[in-house]
């Protein structure tokens, strides 16, 4: 019983997920289906808030794990889920493609999510991951009618099947060495290997190799642009987000629950991979005129940034990736939503230059993309800064210098893009003077985005609070 | 009362509060952020007439928790050394609001409300007392003025506000890579905390040339001065005026509050470079002023000169203590540093608002199309005399105090310094002088000259209480010198006691 009660939020997910999807066969009353997923997301939230801090246990013999790192981070992918939901509603009614599909697919990815954030066991976080990525697969290729669109789809596809079966493959040499799926089965046993045989490092490489496409991390980065700039904006939103907290959660299972005993090797193959991404990511993002494709290689500078905090291999360098990654969600979040307001009815505004006189149009909506951009570029006071404060420090405090000293430099060059939307908006006169129209919902949802990054910029403090006492590393 | 949280959200809130009204009409908007400005400037007041002119130690310090997981601290404090810069600022915004009364056109509740939210952040730089509040203000002061430069600039906006921003950003991370390092040897991010941090001699250098990065931008000091005169030709006015005014104080203030107390050795150890650096801006700057034909750009490249005798004063200091000279006469140096940063302040805030006076008239900025203005606007051209003379260091304007003290004290170190450090006194005069002479005096040159309307209510309220304020401090500066006195003694008796010693024996 105590169980079923644990796995309570994915449960209501699992089932209502499955209503949805009778509901959408049905095909019955547009908007139907939007608020039933809403109002599933939303019961989610409430239960795994109420639920989750209370009581902290296993359950399914040890496969499913609820405690306050799977709270925050799911809260974090419902929260996010939802804000998605409400950019997306008005693009996807605007278009004839299938809509309601949307959601069901977003709800049963968000599911998977879910497992894999409360994984305690490869194999669960093998399943979590697959129902996520399946039904990302499907969300990309929704607009079938889109060369691009397809294009992304078969890419992701591909290479993501190939992680998947790499990461197994690393999973199962890791059974093979210390004889368990278990996560602190593995980790007891790892400890015991002090030697650190050839074989466990090799089977660490795949994990890590497994772990690094699904964050988008350079060298496993190539599908990210195209994939962000050929799915449908709405797609492009949903998978620029919540995956990244599911990411993050799996990683941290992995390599922390999983694998600390070998934090030594993952330690410097994490350091290659932060520095590659941070420098090509933010390099080459300057030369994007696609906003999709730009915010793309912005994601993959992030992912780097986050590394730092995980590399440091200390409890608060988890809690400050922790806290890198909610704060990322919030922002990219905001940044594609904007660009969906940005859109009408065949018209996709995907070009940098859409941007133009924003502030002219839309003073306070400009002036919400302003806090964005200035908090992706890590300017206080605005949320995006203690997300690079907080890994930054931690890579210093582990000794890493040279690593923080180049996450500085390159956060400078990342500054130049950022900021060369702000000039758009705010600088340029616009081509158009029509204000952006928007539903009542999503002006609201937009706005609190924008003040979400602010004030979580003024006071960090309890979010940085809940981050260090869900790795273990509470004061 | 918490005087100091006043003047730092009072102005921000109220920009706040400006920016909701931007649908009103333009007389709510400019009454509302004047009286918040000088409702600012009012309350900075006692913080001068309540001010302990006897001690170093800081005061009114509020302090309350603010991150708690880290120990970081909403702490803020004043000492000798912030009040003055406080005051500059309070008092250049007022005028600076004043002086956008008529000309801003576009968009005037976010020119306003960009200059009340700036002015709010810039206090809190000089306010904070925790390393991580200082660099959260720091950083922040970029976005406002980034907009003003942007928004409200001249042809060449954007390439000059995007390089001053990234310039900015530049040399400001690499001082909070320094902040991290030295949290993690004191366990604080109390700045006062790292006063006293014992560091080796490496360590110092390495953090010593972190700061100088950040604060060497914001000076600026050759050779990372030349976002600076792109930003003050593109800016308008204001922005003209408070970048010139304060934020290039802010690189001072930065040497004093944090390079020369957290790293005397390391300071010590690099004071040749820091010399060296500070002539070449003063001889080699003045000499590039000299052939400017921009009269903004000509001021600009003035202002670095000038900033150069700042440097200069904080850091010829070491050579005496090294001399073995009385702390008195090293303070000397300090003091004539931060003199020459609140004259500057006034004197090339003066001067910026007087080319906007110009600009808004005729609308160029370029030397050749004036001649003969005193014919047409005798009123303003014997005001700016006033400033032109506070320029050149002349004696009973502010502009010599500063500059005497600088050049005494350098006498003390080295003749050679005081003799480059001189020709500043001639080449000043020249640049200053001859742009004076080309534009105001001689025969009317055109037709848009001899249309001129001589300066109105308003603008002479702004200049005339600037001059008052040049002349005053010029012929009596002991109230600026009373105030920061019992602070400059401390810092220089902190910075003669090397910390390399006590890193060594472990205390």
């Amino acid at each position: 019983m105590s169980d079923l009660i644990l796995s309570l939020p994915e449960l209501v997910v699992l089932g209502m997920g499955c209503a949805v999807l009778l509901a959408c066969v049905s095909r019955r009353g547009a908007g139907l289906v939007y608020r039933l997923s809403q109002g599933t997301l939303f019961a989610a939230l409430l239960l795994t808030i109420a639920l989750g801090p209370g009581n902290p246990g296993l359950a399914f013999h040890g496969l499913f794990v609820s405690d306050l790192l799977a709270t925050v981070l799911k809260s974090a992918i419902l929260v996010v889920s939802m804000g998605a939901f409400v950019y997306s509603r008005d693009y996807l009614a605007a278009r004839p493609f299938l809509s309601d599909e949307y959601f069901v697919l977003g709800l049963f990815a968000v599911l998977g999510m879910m497992v894999m954030v409360s994984a305690n066991n490869f194999l669960t976080i093998y399943l979590g991951l697959e129902l996520m990525s399946l039904s990302l697969y499907a969300m990309v290729a929704m607009h079938r009618d889109s060369a691009a669109a397809s294009e992304a789809a078969m890419k992701y596809f591909v290479l993501g099947a190939l992680a998947s079966g790499m990461m197994l493959y690393g999973i199962s040499i890791l059974y093979g060495v210390t004889g368990s799926l278990d996560l602190h089965t593995v980790a007891a046993s790892l400890y015991q290997h002090a030697d650190r045989s050839l074989l466990l490092v090799f089977g660490l490489v795949f994990v890590i190799a497994g772990i690094a496409f699904k964050l988008g991390v350079v060298p496993f980065h190539m599908w990210i642009p195209d994939v962000y700039e050929g799915a449908p904006t709405p797609v492009t939103l949903f998978l620029g987000t919540a995956p990244k907290l599911s990411g993050f959660a799996i990683a941290f299972r992995l390599l922390v629950e999983g694998m600390e005993g070998m934090v030594a090797d993952w330690q410097q193959m994490l350091a290659v991979l932060a520095v590659l991404s941070m420098a090509l990511g933010n390099i080459v993002a300057i030369a994007q005129w696609n906003i999709k494709r730009m915010l793309a290689y912005s994601t993959i500078a992030h992912m780097g940034f986050l590394l730092l905090g995980l590399l440091a291999g200390t409890k608060t360098g988890y809690a400050g990736s922790m806290f890198y990654v909610i704060a990322y969600a919030l922002m990219s979040m905001g940044a594609f939503g904007m660009i969906l307001l940005l859109t009408r009815a065949g018209f996709e505004s995907d070009r940098i230059e859409d941007f133009k006189g924003l502030s002219e149009r839309s003073p306070w909506f400009a002036f919400v993309m302003l806090m964005l951009m200035f908090s992706l570029a890590g300017v206080p006071p605005f949320v995006g800064f203690w997300g690079k404060w907080f890994v930054i420090k931690e890579a210093l405090a582990a000794g890493f210098v040279w690593l923080a000293v180049l996450a500085v430099a390159f956060s400078i060059i990342g500054a130049y893009y950022y900021l060369r939307i702000i000039k758009l908006m705010y600088f340029d006169t616009p081509e158009e003077t029509a204000p952006l129209s928007c539903g009542r919902e999503m002006r609201f949802v937009m706005s609190l985005n924008g003040l979400a990054v602010l004030g979580l910029g003024v006071s960090p403090g309890v979010l940085m609070a809940l981050c260090l006492s869900a790795v273990g590393a509470g004061r | 009362m918490p005087l100091l949280s006043l003047v730092i959200w009072l102005p921000i809130l109220g920009g706040v509060a400006v920016l909701f009204l931007a649908d009103r009409d333009r007389a709510t908007v400019l009454k509302l952020s004047l009286s918040i400005a000088l409702a600012t400037f009012v309350l900075s007041l006692p913080l001068y007439f309540g001010f302990d002119t006897a001690t170093h130690a800081m005061q009114l310090v509020e302090r309350v928790p603010w991150i708690p997981a880290f120990g970081i601290d909403y702490h803020l404090g004043i000492d000798g050394i912030s009040l003055p810069l406080i005051l500059l600022t309070t008092f250049t915004t007022v005028l600076v609001i004043l002086a956008g009364f008529e000309v801003i056109e576009r968009r005037l509740a976010q020119y306003m409300a960009a200059f009340l939210i700036l002015e709010g952040l810039m206090n809190g730089v000089f306010a904070a007392l925790d390393a991580i509040l200082f660099y959260v203000f720091w950083e922040a002061m970029l976005v406002p003025m980034f907009l003003i430069i942007g928004i409200w600039g001249g042809e060449q906006r954007v390439y000059a506000t995007i390089k001053f921003f990234l310039y900015t950003f530049l040399g400001s991370v690499f001082m909070l890579v320094a902040l991290l390092y030295l949290y993690y040897k004191g366990g604080s991010f109390s700045i006062l905390a790292m006063h006293g941090l014992p560091l080796d001699l490496a360590a110092q250098k390495l953090i010593f040339i972190a700061f100088l990065l950040a604060f060497a931008v914001k000076v600026p000091m050759w050779p990372v001065h030349t976002w600076l005169p792109d930003a003050h030709v593109e800016a308008p006015t204001g922005g003209s005026v408070i970048l010139a005014a304060i934020m290039l104080k802010m690189g001072g203030y930065g040497f004093l509050r944090f390079s020369l107390p957290i790293v005397p050795d390391g300071s010590q150890a690099l004071d040749g470079l820091m010399i060296a650096l500070s002539l070449i801006a003063i001889v080699y700057i003045g000499f590039v002023a000299l052939v400017q034909e921009d009269m903004k750009k000509l001021i600009a490249y003035s202002s670095i000169s000038h900033m150069g005798f700042v440097t200069l004063g904080f850091f010829v200091v070491f050579r005496l203590i090294g001399n073995g000279a009385t702390a008195g006469s090293a303070a000397m140096g300090i003091e004539g540093g931060m003199v020459q940063m609140i004259s500057h302040g006034f004197v090339s805030g003066a001067l910026f608002l007087c080319v906007g006076v110009l600009y808004d008239r005729i609308h160029s900025r370029q030397i050749q199309d004036y001649g003969g203005v005193v014919n047409t606007m005798p009123v303003f051209a014997a005001l700016m005399m006033v400033f032109c003379m506070a320029n050149a260091g002349l004696p009973g304007t502010s502009g010599f105090v500063g500059e005497f003290l600088v050049i005494l004290t350098s006498v003390k170190a080295s003749f050679w310094f005081a003799v480059c450090a001189g020709t500043t006194l001639v080449l000043g005069a020249a640049y200053t002088l001859w742009m004076y002479k080309r534009v105001i005096f001689g025969e009317v040159a055109n037709e848009r000259v001899a249309k001129l309307q001589d300066l109105n209510r308003r603008e002479l309220v702004i200049l005339g209480s600037l001059a008052a304020a040049v002349l005053l401090f010029g012929v009596w500066p002991a109230p600026m010198l009373e105030v920061m006195h019992a602070t400059v003694e401390h810092l220089v008796e902190h910075v003669s006691h090397s910390k390399v010693a006590m890193a060594v024996t472990g205390l």
